[in-house]
């Protein structure tokens, strides 16, 4: 009842032995996620843990331990270059936590990407989690619950917010997907959206937007045509002032291109039920589901 | 981050950019030396501010314009001296403008045409594009809305980087003359090459003029670097002017603490930019309006959370302070314990509204019991927003 990752991951944790790597290398470990191995040049041939083998580089760790799933803690100045590290050794799914990466690396490693068939999460994320089977990132695991509402994220707490409001209503969550906060990173609402509406495991989705750039829009569009479960969403920052980043590099209304108005009204167009406030994501979507709006 | 159109110039410089002849002043005396300097009897004088509209700016002491054409030097040490120290309003500063610390001397370029020219870094593509139209001089929204079709727009593949083509190309679509355009081209190039070396988000020219010599320059510049990549570019980091950010900003940041500083009378504390936006999103929909925008980060210390409420408690305007945190690496208690000591050292002038929820809620609960300190929870997101704005309200 998933997408992307499941009881099937074997994760390579690229920076395991930084302080936060080993951190939430850990804490996934705990979760039940299957970790296999961990990378840090020069740090090869150590155990992390006791229990997962180190290795130099990403290309031994994927002939070693037939790694499937990256999830990168390096800092902000070798990101990008794990992240090509990561696609070149073939792993198929990368997912890049680190926040604070040059936009013009990440342009970089998109255009190198391109034609390549694996897939990019991040950055600037929180990650990915199929509760009950697999979490790979920064979330706590305990808010949520396995269940069939996909869920898909810009933003790491709002997130959490999300799933927390669903999870006390008794609604569990096929998959979360954190696509980030950076002006150019992988993963789309749209890619993720598309994998929700073929998964016959995800009944219903929750998108979570903010303020910046033109992916809400085009995931409306999409949907509008082509998705027939029920989608609730929420946009952030209705109230930012223009010109400003607002925390994220990508949240940022520029040459009034972006708002929240424009953003709302989208997906509104396309059917989609948009909470009016954060704090009613999930009840937004229960209406939706039982024909009430 | 920003800077100045004397900086800009120079920078611009430095990558083969043609530009008007000109240097920065901080006195009258200076000015007027400038002037001097550059030899010439038609000069301008222009306030150097982080905002645009400069020209039909007003001065607080009423001088009007923050850019005036002169003919000597005497003259241009008058205008300085009307400029310099006083505050400039113009239509992007805000009713409280910005005070005027240095002014730019310049050779004053004839005109004979004006055109606006572009390079940002397209989300949408994931490339830079050149986005340029032969209405230079007034802004491109503007162009956008009349007349669109005017716009020129030109993708830049990532990894090749601008062709000499495209420069020519652009050259001829912008109207340039045979004769104008190796001029153009290298002007285009060397933008390109400043745009990539600097990690610039944007480089706005506008306007670019050409003069009726045939001389191709960039009359004024605008550049917007990326910040997530100043650590590689010290040299572009000692060019920020913290006379022109708000000093709450200012404050924050030397705390690597995220704070944007808003009009309204509800400050907040959150973490994450995401639940952060939206928390200031359900103030306003509850009719309240937020003073800030906060966000303490995922991995926020005890301090930080302190020198946060700091902030938040100094700005008189505050009359009631709502925090929001949805622990996940972020413990509650931490939150908790950042505040209560904030509370000891600096009173707590306003009602304090607290959600707390996530790892170590209980914890961070039972602390904040424990302290005494007079605090109004809430159970949830919505809760807590109805409760501060009451209490903004001195409900």
């Amino acid at each position: 009842m998933s997408v992307l990752v499941d009881k099937n991951t074997r994760l390579v944790v690229q920076g395991i032995t930084g302080s936060a790597g080993g951190f939430h290398a850990r804490s996934c470990m705990e979760y039940g996620t299957n970790v296999v191995a961990g990378v840090t040049p020069g740090k090869g041939g150590q155990m992390f843990d006791g229990k997962v083998p180190v290795f130099d580089t990403v290309w031994e760790a994927r002939q070693e331990t037939d790694c499937n799933v990256s999830v990168i803690f390096v800092p902000a100045a070798g990101a990008a270059d794990g992240i090509l590290e990561a696609v070149d050794a073939g792993v198929k799914l990368v997912i890049c936590i680190t926040e604070g990466i040059p936009v013009m690396d990440m342009m970089r490693v998109k255009a190198q990407m391109a034609g390549k068939p694996s897939r990019l999460i991040g950055p600037n994320c929180p990650g990915i989690i199929t509760p009950g089977a697999c979490k790979i990132g920064i979330m706590p695991g305990y808010i949520h619950k396995a269940g069939s509402v996909g869920v898909i994220s810009r933003s790491g707490t709002l997130t959490y917010e999300a799933v927390w409001q669903l999870t006390s209503r008794g609604h569990g969550q096929s998959t979360c997907i954190g696509i980030g906060g950076d002006p150019i990173n992988g993963m789309s609402h749209l890619d993720a959206v598309k994998l929700f509406n073929d998964d016959p495991e995800t009944d219903s989705m929750i998108l979570i937007g903010e303020i910046g750039g033109t992916a809400e829009e085009e995931a409306a569009e999409w949907i509008k045509e082509n998705c027939k479960k029920p989608v609730a969403a929420f946009i952030a920052g209705a109230t930012a002032p223009a010109g400003r980043r607002m925390g994220h590099a990508g949240a940022i209304v520029s040459g009034g291109q972006g708002t929240a108005a424009g953003k709302i009204e989208a997906l509104k167009r396309a059917g989609i039920a948009v909470a009016e406030t954060p704090a009613t994501m999930a009840e937004t979507l229960i209406a939706r589901m039982k024909g009430k709006s | 981050m920003n800077i100045h159109e004397y900086q800009a110039k120079e920078l611009l410089q430095k990558f083969g950019v043609a530009t008007p002849r000109g240097k920065a002043a901080s006195t009258p005396e200076e000015a007027e030396q400038a002037a001097r300097e550059l030899g010439t009897d038609d000069l301008v004088v222009k306030a150097q501010i982080h905002a645009g509209g400069r020209g039909k700016g007003t001065f607080a002491n009423g001088f009007k314009g923050g850019v005036h054409l002169c003919k000597s030097p005497a003259e241009a040490r008058a205008i300085a001296s009307k400029m310099l120290g006083q505050t400039l309003v113009t239509h992007q500063t805000g009713s409280a403008g910005r005070v005027v610390n240095k002014v730019l001397v310049a050779e004053s370029a004839e005109i004979a045409r004006e055109i606006y020219f572009a390079i940002l870094l397209d989300r949408a593509t994931a490339a830079p594009i050149i986005v340029a139209s032969t209405e230079g001089g007034v802004e491109i929204e503007t162009v956008a809305e009349k007349s669109p079709e005017k716009i020129l727009r030109e993708k830049i593949e990532p990894l090749a980087g601008l062709q000499a083509y495209q420069t020519r190309k652009l050259a001829k679509q912008l109207g340039f003359e045979s004769s104008q355009l190796k001029a153009a081209a290298k002007l285009f190039d060397g933008l390109y090459r400043t745009f990539m070396a600097c990690d610039c988000s944007m480089v706005e020219v506008n306007p670019l003029v050409v003069t009726p010599k045939g001389e191709v320059l960039a009359l004024d510049a605008k550049f917007n670097f990326d910040d997530n990549a100043l650590y590689r570019h010290p040299e572009l980091a000692a060019l920020r002017d913290i006379a022109e950010e708000d000093p709450r900003e200012v404050e924050a940041s030397k705390h690597g603490l995220n704070y944007i500083g808003l009009d309204g009378n509800i400050a907040c504390l959150v973490n994450g930019a995401g639940l952060a936006m939206a928390t200031m999103d359900i103030i306003k929909f509850y009719g309240g309006s937020p003073a800030n925008f906060l966000d303490v980060g995922g991995g926020a210390t005890e301090e930080q959370v302190t020198e946060a409420f700091k902030i938040l408690v100094s700005d008189d305007k505050v009359k009631a302070i709502l925090v929001n945190i949805f622990g996940g690496i972020m413990k509650c208690d931490v939150i908790a314990q950042g505040i209560i000591n904030a509370v000891k050292t600096v009173n707590l002038p306003v009602p304090l509204v607290v959600r707390l929820e996530g790892t170590n809620m209980e914890a961070g609960k039972k602390l904040i019991a424990e302290s005494g300190l007079a605090v109004i929870a809430a159970d949830d997101l919505g809760d807590a927003a109805q409760k501060v704005v009451k209490a903004a309200e001195g409900k």
